[in-house]
This record gives structure tokens, sequence and C-alpha cells, in this order.
């Protein structure tokens, strides 16, 4: 297994941060998959392209825009028509998934490389995330396993839900220091600790 | 201003990129007539009401839709995505 490195490994400083009088009100850290995978797939071919996603990893995504569902080893979300984004523990997701998935149905990139996941979890969470982007992170609005394809200011993100009070960003990985920052700026009211 | 996504659903106008308008339809490429080529590059109607455009969704889920919007008060009676029409427009015999 190679190495993983972090682009955030200059900046990131484990322990406690920011205004701590109430405790911290979020935990931040990154998350290091084995696989970030995207799925395309051509229009009208959403069902059987599903089907082989959830012969190869498990996963049975509900009906409708921006569903997904998250288990600790892996998630699944539909960012935008036709696409979808997988991400897992183990590596080699994207290889599985290329045998299985017929030229026919789609199309499977490997972004393992080219993104880097935060977790942000805690009671403030959707305080903290609702400074920087302007959607809804309500439960009601953004339920549980749901994700969001949004930016903050031109810094792309991709969200998902994996908790009641906790969230996945995935950020390009040359934005991922900047945004880093913003996010630990972000979260300097309520306190938070870098695990 | 707020841009109901068919996708995504209502967001800010910040995410997303203009297209141009929505009614110019392009001339055969192979077309060599100026006139139809200089009214589709240049002519625009302007409307002050109702204004059917083109529009991304850059800065979310990356889609082009179609968007009808009021010049004058900003609001959006319609959106649907671009693909569609242009499905419906491949089908229309040439």
């Amino acid at each position: 297994m190679a190495d993983r490195l972090s682009p955030l490994e200059p900046v990131y400083r484990p322990g406690n941060h920011g205004n701590l009088a109430g405790g911290a009100g979020v935990v931040l850290g990154e998350r290091q998959p084995g696989s970030i995978v995207q799925l395309a797939v051509w229009s009208g071919q959403e069902r059987p392209a599903l089907a082989v996603m959830l012969d190869v990893t498990g996963m049975r995504l509900p009906d409708g825009a921006g569903s997904g569902s998250a288990r600790e080893d892996i998630a699944a979300f539909g960012f935008a028509p036709g696409r979808f984004l997988l991400v897992s523990e183990a590596e080699g997701l994207a290889d599985r998934l290329r045998a299985a998935l017929s030229e026919e149905l789609g199309t499977v990139t490997d972004l393992s490389h080219g993104r880097t996941a935060f977790r942000i979890a805690g009671a403030k969470a959707e305080w903290v995330l609702a400074k920087l982007f302007a959607i809804d992170f309500a439960l009601a609005a953004f339920p549980t396993g749901a994700g969001r394809s949004t930016s903050h200011h031109d810094i792309f993100a991709q969200i998902q839900r994996s908790g009641p009070e906790q969230f996945d960003l995935y950020v390009f990985r040359s934005f991922a220091r900047s945004f880093w920052h913003t996010l630990c700026r972000a979260a300097e009211e309520t306190g938070y600790e870098v695990r | 201003m707020l841009i109901p996504c068919p996708y995504c659903g209502q967001r800010d106008v910040s995410e997303f990129t203009y297209q141009g308008d929505g009614n110019r339809t392009r001339p055969n490429p192979s077309s060599t007539d100026r006139a139809a080529w200089n009214a589709y590059v240049y002519d625009r109607t302007n409307p002050a009401g109702e204004h059917r455009e083109i529009w991304q969704h850059s800065g979310g889920c990356r889609a082009h839709i179609v968007v009808v919007r009021n010049t004058l008060t900003h609001a959006v009676v319609a959106s649907s995505m671009a693909r569609a029409r242009t499905r419906a427009d491949r089908r229309e015999p040439t």
C-alpha cells in the first residue's frame, strides 16, 4: 500500500482551538478514504447502473435528486443528474466498479488522489457550515445520507450528511489547505477540536 | 436572486453562470447564409418582461438549465433541464 500524503500536513494541528468557553462545538478532521470514485451514468441508464453499484458495494440509493446512503466503511450519493460519488475505506473500488460496469451504462473515474475529504461533527456542525455555504443544513431539508453540490466562493464542495450531527466534505485537493483554513476560522466562534 | 435548479432546488445566483439568450436557434453549421448568422450572433429582443435564457449551475450540479426570468422584477417563473429541450429539438423534423 502506498503512503497517503495529506495536503494539510503543514497546517494540521490536532488539539483544541478557538473559543472553548462552552467546550468545543465541533470536531474537525481529515479523513483518508482508500477510494473516492465518480460514477457517471448515461442518460436513461440510472437503474441498471445503480444495480451494478449495489452488486459491487452493497449500497442501495433511495430515488431522488441528491439522495444517498452512508455507512462507516462506505458512502455514496448523487451530486448531479446521473452522477454519483462513492467513497470507500477500501482501496481499489474504481477497478472493481469498472470491471463490473458495462460501457453501455456509464463510466467510472478514480478521484482518490484528486479530492481531500473532511469531516465536521458536533452540535454546532450545521451552524459552522451555514456560515460558508448558502444551502439549508437543517435535518428536515438535508436528511442523513443525502448529498449536495455547492461552492464557497470558487471552492467547489460536495457535501454528504453522514449522521444527524455529522457532515463529510469533498474538496479539490489543490484547494484543500486553503479550505481547511477557512473551515477552522469559521469554527473559531464555537471552539473546535482537531483530531 | 434565487434560481430554482431542477436538480438541486433553490440556490443563490452566485452559484450560476449565465450562458446567454435561450431564444436564438443556431443556423445549420454548413450554412453560408450571412444574414442568418448575423441574426444568430447579434440580434437580441431585449424584452422588458419575461425572457428565456440559459444558465449553468456551475457552482453546483453543473447542469445547464433553461430559465424564464422577468427582466423587470428578476422573478423566475420557470426552470427546466436544457438537455430535455435539446432532445425535444432533435425529434423535430429538419
